[in-house]
């Protein structure tokens, strides 16, 4: 294919991801928190819990329940958001519950709450995804029992192009076939994916050449998010 | 008196006790998700499972490989309460049939008004607890309503005097140290009362201020040591070094 000629917009290969920084630890008074950055886009999580969970009516008394929040700053974006709560934000926050719970061991506290708060510092698209990354640190940081971390990258089609880690210049792509942007979570050691989510069109048979790409990228996340975990424990 | 307290504590961490040094134990990080070991010569104990041949985290901490039982040690996070373990907690309410107790933990604390050691009329229960007022008690029982607190037990009470503080409940273990080594190399340099509660609070009260600021600053640097080889030898250069 013509894999090789063809250039992204910020000069990257298809397969590339944007520079990635995670750190864990960079909120003293949460139980477990991290910081996750793909290039421009930074989200930070703080996690808190197991704690009593308010109102009362929402306990489960056989498992805990998880409640993430996801919130983009007024700040992160060129054009200043309003702040606050609104439907896009309450759309991620709930996807970002379904990514992160078959990952958890939710059953071992009973009627209490896991509070997973996620920030978008700066916002260059690709920002569920970043969050979910981020969050996923949080929890493993904050000790609370899981089957395993939890990768998440965008994919997507720029015209015919697969790529991988769009950034928000190549989403809002227009000419041929226009941009792609598929926002995918996996389960770090296993084929299991936690999230789908598919904004733009997409050839079904191409699909599985987009979980390849999808399923590389994971790997390098994966090795970024093991490496700050480590890190913060010093010798 | 407050030896009590710390054999009561030896017993409660009985499942993270450190091992001694005749067994060969090697520490390692480790993430959810990742493979410690593989084979079924090994056993996996708490914070693992096994998949297959491996034995895998199943949360992130340091796992020790002591033998043939792989284990893993939280190192961050919230305090989770167990049966028998010595707390320490504000209380902060006052009901008709105890008092409400804040224990830092995912449900509330209760101390019955049996517990009292003379008949208190209901009207006067904060002359014996008064909302604000610290307490160190121990957790003698966890169901689904709540946790259960009882004086019963040498060296549990009201506190008075000195101040409490806070480190990350997973350290607790070390701080007290194998038999209680490390707290009392802490109370002896010192001179002062130390109580330690599992869920991470802990209460001093020493003849002067800088003595307890003192052993306030000893305690939260062995929090920050996670490796902890031979870590009472260096804690006396430690005392040394900060006279």
């Amino acid at each position: 294919m013509t894999k090789s000629s063809f250039k992204r917009i910020d000069g990257r290969k298809s397969n590339e991801l944007r520079p990635i920084t995670a750190k864990v630890g960079i909120i003293p008074n949460a139980d477990g928190s991290a910081l996750f950055a793909f290039g421009n886009t930074i989200a930070i999580a703080a996690v808190y819990g197991p704690r009593q969970l308010h109102p009362q009516h929402k306990q489960n008394p056989t498992k805990a329940f998880l409640r993430c929040n996801y919130d983009l700053m007024s700040f992160s974006v060129s054009e200043r958001k309003k702040p606050g709560p609104n439907r896009r934000a309450q759309e991620i926050s709930k996807v970002t519950e379904w990514a992160l719970a078959p990952v958890l061991d939710l059953d071992s506290f009973p009627g209490t709450v896991i509070d997973v708060q996620i920030y978008i510092l700066q916002a260059d698209a690709g920002t569920r995804t970043a969050g979910i990354n981020a969050a996923s640190m949080a929890l493993a940081h904050a000790g609370i029992p899981m089957k395993d971390l939890v990768c998440s990258v965008a994919a997507g089609k720029q015209d015919k192009e697969l790529i991988v880690d769009l950034t928000k210049e190549e989403e809002d792509f227009k000419e041929g076939e226009g941009a792609t942007d598929f926002a995918i979570a996996k389960v770090a050691n296993s084929d299991e994916y936690t999230l789908l989510q598919l904004d733009g069109k997409i050839q079904p048979n191409i699909v599985s050449d987009v979980l390849e790409l999808v399923n590389g990228a994971c790997k390098e996340i994966y090795e970024a998010q093991k490496k700050a975990l480590k890190e913060v424990v010093k010798k | 008196m407050k030896k009590s307290i710390k054999e009561e504590q030896e017993e409660n961490s009985e499942f993270n006790r450190e091992p001694s040094d005749s067994e060969s134990v090697k520490r390692v990080v480790v993430v959810p998700g990742e493979t410690i070991v593989s084979g079924e010569d090994y056993l996996p104990g708490e914070g693992t499972r096994r998949i297959n041949e491996d034995v895998v985290a199943s949360r992130y901490g340091l796992a020790e490989i002591a033998g043939r039982v792989i284990k893993v040690i939280s190192l961050f996070g919230a305090f989770i309460p167990r049966r028998g373990n010595v707390v320490i907690g504000r209380v902060s309410d006052i009901t008709f049939r105890g008092w409400n107790v804040d224990i830092d933990s995912a449900s509330a604390g209760f101390l019955p008004i049996e517990e009292s050691p003379r008949f208190i009329n209901k009207d006067e229960m904060d002359q014996f607890l008064a909302i604000g007022e610290v307490v160190a008690a121990k957790i003698w029982n966890v169901n689904a309503r709540g946790i259960d607190l009882s004086f019963k037990g040498k060296g549990l009470g009201k506190l008075e005097g000195g101040f409490i503080f806070r480190v990350i409940p997973s350290r607790v273990p070390r701080i007290i140290g194998r038999e209680g080594s490390m707290v009392n190399l802490i109370k002896d340099k010192t001179g002062c009362n130390v109580t330690i509660g599992q869920n991470g609070w802990i209460w001093i009260r020493g003849s002067s201020i800088s003595e307890e600021i003192r052993a306030r600053k000893a305690i939260e640097y062995v929090a920050e040591q996670v490796f902890i080889d031979g870590l009472t030898e260096k804690m006396e250069e430690w005392f040394d070094k900060n006279k």
